[in-house]
């Protein structure tokens, strides 16, 4: 069964990409860190640091397409699954500093002593071992993208209904996390951090490494996504978002597909927001705001929803654009990605890839262009 | 609305009270400039006597400058100023009207010279002057500051004075600050008792550690019970108004909520249409506010106070202007496709985020209240400030004049008929796009006019709208949609449960808790409180 989830999921597209995607988690460190600083294909540490950033937006995109592109849940609730992820990994971190900290108490966080507490509360208990963190990473938000969708999806909550209380959920989630009392490092959230897994997170090696396992990652994820939305179960979520009712009647429990969806989805974010604390430094409460899941999904869009190397894509050139934007012409950004939404949304339905591939398959077949064309019709007729 | 009506004659009383009753101002200064000729203690104790013989509770200020020893002569010419800083020059102010009156050297300036019996006297004749003020409005604030600061030397007087007074109410207060005197002083158990009892009608949340105290540290069996007793009998009392206060915060919170949401209900009740831009174009009513007063204040000063009637229409065409953009320049190609929508409006709401931060800066922006907003008033235990409960009033006549709209005009009906079933309405000869179009501008203007509102109340900046977005989305979606009153219940509901939560909970805790509450409530009833029926809602 693994073996033929995975023959279905290597297809020739996909191989290429997680290839691609190999070869760079490989090539771009290795550049990194032997090619002299004067060679033309010497890659800076802080672009390396930048784009592997980059990269766990990528799958975070990935992970958002998951539910949106393939099963019709947009979610603007994602950013809280990767921040959560983020929080485990940043608790893990801030558990390594030990007696360096301002205060060098060896078991309580700078903020704990600061705040005046006299020991660890429980949910901080484990997070000074890697594997338990590993494990929260994708535990907590798959958990509570488990108990939020068995409650939505049971009562049939859908649409731009659903879209709201998703955002509701992280707006809840973040004035949460801005309170000290919480635990969780208040409006500062977690920083300072010093070393992972034994190796110090500035150093120029282990951002090379971390670059590498996020650039795998993604692969790994590339890999799952595709086959799932490649299998029997991949066809009846693209039935779910295409006409619900219709694949309820046919007698297909439409709850379940979309919970499993939404849960890995979740998963996947989770483990995205895990790579990414170490990578910038600092995960703060600010990462649950509802303009950031809302940005998330603007990237999927822009490079193409209802397919895999659409998000990527598309997170890589927004972020890109964001990163020049706001350095070149810090006033425009806002104007820029708001004219994004609007343009996308209006003139490119199909994202990049819709755009690239509608191109070549006017010169094939056209059969990719029709399965794209199918991905994106509106659920109409679904609900009579 | 009755209440309302007798809240604001109240009001309109206790303005009128405190209007400042013009006294005999030359005869005043004519005393006060005789400090500059008293030399001795003995002759300043003579002026000061004057003053208090003249009874004008105008003398106050000075006599109070005078016991802190800024009450000085310009040797000059001997006027006499209340002196502001210090150093090589000092500014100088009126003695009576506090205004500013030019500056002196240092050096020209004589204090006039005060020794603690002269401060003592002062204090006494200051005390007195307002407790025998011809306002009886003063004198109801010296009783109060009496009554929270009681000292049982002032028993005497206020025995005096309590004889004197003819006003019930000021009277009243006298007893009570005379109580809270006498708990402290060491007169005989029946006195104390009877101090007790007044202590008691009295109520409020001031007297409850007077009574503690006198509980604690007292060795009578009878005080310590009668006070037990009271603080049983005000503690029950407080609870009521403490209820009475949250649900007025809850309405004051509900009516805000419902000026930021019912223009939302409304486009999203027609047209299934997500604005995610809604907070914008309130933010846009509150930038044109600003905009009319930063007019009014350069060009017509004494308009100030139209400030807000100008600002309301105008708001209203703003908003509902670039609604009627939006909706033909980008909505209505995304019809049937409701999540897009959603994101092309976030798109618009960064745009017009940004345009704002770009025209008018970063920060907030200044709007002044009118005259006619400002300020607060008590009933009972109850604090009302007059600016929130304008805007209950606000919101509870923008939603009557929508409900007139939506139920006796035509363009009413046509909306009404478009909710419920789109197909039959364009087959009956409704013009559907238009019905969107307009519609789409009237909530957006619905919006405009709510940011004049908040305007009031909260800060204007760029980010005004985000804070209410969410917010009036949980209204729409509790309430359900296409029904106005369903926004109503919704607003109100949220407004006071999240103030009665407060208490215990904090602000932000209730908050989440409020938000767990919708999204556990949307479960059981995916299309709100008050939800349409029939087959149309599935479309």
């Amino acid at each position: 069964m693994i073996t033929g989830f995975l023959f279905r999921a290597l297809d020739r597209k996909a191989i290429l990409v997680a290839l691609a995607l190999m070869a760079i988690a490989l090539l771009v460190p290795l550049s990194n860190l032997y090619l002299p600083a004067s060679h033309p294909l010497h890659v800076p540490t802080h672009i390396l640091s930048l784009s592997g950033k980059y990269l766990t937006y990528a799958l975070l995109a990935l992970a958002l397409d998951l539910v949106w592109g393939y099963c019709g849940i947009l979610s603007l609730g994602h950013g809280a699954f990767f921040a959560l992820g983020g929080y485990a990994m940043g608790m893990y971190l801030m558990r390594q500093i030990g007696t360096r900290g301002v205060y060098g108490n060896p078991v309580l966080p700078d903020f704990m002593v600061f705040l005046n507490w006299k020991e660890l509360p429980w949910y901080w208990y484990g997070f000074d071992q890697f594997w338990f963190a590993a494990l929260m990473v994708v535990a907590v938000p798959g958990a509570l993208a488990f108990v939020f969708g068995w409650f939505a999806f049971r009562s049939r909550v859908s649409g731009v209904y659903l879209s709201i209380i998703t955002q509701a959920l992280t707006y809840a989630l973040l004035l949460a996390f801005f309170r000290n009392e919480m635990g969780f490092g208040g409006n500062n959230g977690l920083t300072d951090f010093k070393d992972i897994l034994g190796y110090s997170v500035q150093a120029r090696e282990t951002r090379a490494a971390l670059f590498a396992a996020t650039a795998i990652a993604l692969a790994l994820a590339f890999v799952i996504c595709s086959g799932i939305v490649n299998s029997r179960y991949g066809k009846v979520l693209v039935c779910v978002r295409d006409a619900e009712s219709r694949t309820r009647f046919i007698g297909y429990r439409v709850e379940h597909i979309k919970l499993f969806a939404f849960v890995v989805s979740a998963m996947m974010a989770g483990i995205a927001g895990a790579l990414y604390v170490p990578q910038v430094g600092i995960i703060n409460p600010g990462e649950f705001a509802p303009a950031n899941s809302i940005e998330v999904v603007i990237w999927t869009a822009v490079g193409g929803r209802g397919t895999l190397v659409g998000p990527i894509i598309g997170a890589i050139a927004v972020n890109g654009g964001k990163s020049y934007f706001t350095a070149a012409f810090p006033e425009f950004w806002l104007f820029a990605l708001g004219a994004l939404f609007v343009a996308t949304t209006l003139f490119l339905p199909k994202g990049i890839v819709g755009l690239v591939s509608g191109g070549v398959a006017r010169l094939r077949t056209g059969r990719e262009a029709d399965r794209i064309e199918e991905t994106l019709q509106p659920e109409a007729g679904a609900a009579e | 609305m009755r209440l309302i009506i007798l809240l604001s004659g109240l009001l309109a009383l206790i303005l009128a009270a405190t209007m400042p009753v013009s006294a005999d101002e030359a005869e005043l200064r004519a005393v006060i400039a005789k400090f500059s000729e008293a030399k001795k203690f003995s002759q300043t104790e003579a002026v000061i006597e004057e003053l208090q013989a003249l009874g004008d509770t105008d003398a106050v200020p000075t006599l109070n400058a005078l016991s802190d020893g800024l009450l000085q002569v310009r040797e000059s010419d001997g006027a006499v100023f209340i002196i502001k800083g210090d150093g090589e020059t000092v500014d100088l102010l009126d003695p009576l009207t506090r205004e500013a009156a030019g500056t002196a050297p240092g050096a020209d300036l004589r204090k006039v010279k005060v020794k603690n019996s002269i401060r003592r006297l002062i204090a006494d004749v200051v005390s007195g002057l307002t407790l025998r003020a011809r306002n009886s409005a003063v004198r109801l604030e010296a009783a109060e500051t009496m009554f929270s600061r009681p000292d049982p030397a002032m028993i005497a007087t206020l025995d005096g004075v309590i004889a004197e007074e003819t006003d019930a109410g000021v009277k009243t207060a006298f007893m009570q600050a005379r109580a809270a005197a006498v708990l402290q002083s060491d007169l005989p158990e029946a006195d104390k008792l009877d101090a007790i009892a007044l202590m008691r009608d009295r109520g409020g949340r001031d007297v409850l550690p007077i009574l503690t105290a006198i509980g604690a540290s007292t060795q009578s069996d009878a005080i310590r019970a009668a006070s037990r007793e009271a603080i049983a009998s005000i503690e029950e009392s407080m609870m009521f108004w403490d209820a009475g206060q949250n649900i007025l915060y809850g309405v004051s919170l509900g009516s805000v909520l419902l000026l930021a949401a019912i223009g939302l209900a409304i486009t999203f009740g027609v047209m299934g249409v997500i604005n995610m831009a809604h907070g914008e174009m309130v933010m846009l009513g509150a930038y044109t506010t600003f905009v009319v007063q930063e007019f009014i204040r350069t060009s017509a000063p004494w308009a100030f106070d139209y400030s807000l009637a100008i600002a309301l229409p105008l708001a209203f065409c703003v908003s509902g202007a670039a609604g009627l953009v939006m909706e033909r320049g980008i909505i209505r190609f995304l019809y049937g496709r409701p999540l897009e929508t959603l994101l092309a409006t976030w798109g618009v709401s960064l745009i017009l985020q940004q345009a704002v931060r770009t025209i008018f800066g970063p920060t907030n922006r200044e709007v002044g209240n009118p005259s006619w907003m400002s300020g607060s008033f008590e009933v009972g235990e109850l604090l009302i400030t007059t600016n929130r409960l304008w805007i209950v009033v606000f919101s509870g006549v923008v939603f009557a004049i929508l409900l007139l709209v939506l139920k006796r005009t035509r363009f009413g009906l046509q909306m009404r008929a478009v909710t419920q079933n789109r197909p039959m309405a364009s087959s009956m000869g409704i013009a559907t796009p238009w019905v969107d179009a307009f519609t789409f501008a009237l909530g957006s203007g619905i919006a405009g006019i709510a940011g004049v509102a908040l305007s009031q109340i909260d800060n204007v900046s760029p980010n005004l709208g985000q804070g209410y977005i969410i917010d009036s989305f949980m209204v729409v979606v509790f309430g359900g949609v296409g029904n106005l009153w369903g926004t109503l219940v919704g607003a109100m509901t949220l407004g006071i449960a999240n103030k009665f939560l407060e208490p215990y909970a904090g602000a932000v805790l209730a908050k989440i808790f409020i938000l767990v509450l919708i999204i556990l409530f949307i479960q059981k009833r995916p299309r709100g409180l008050f939800a349409l029926k029939g087959r149309s809602v599935e479309a």
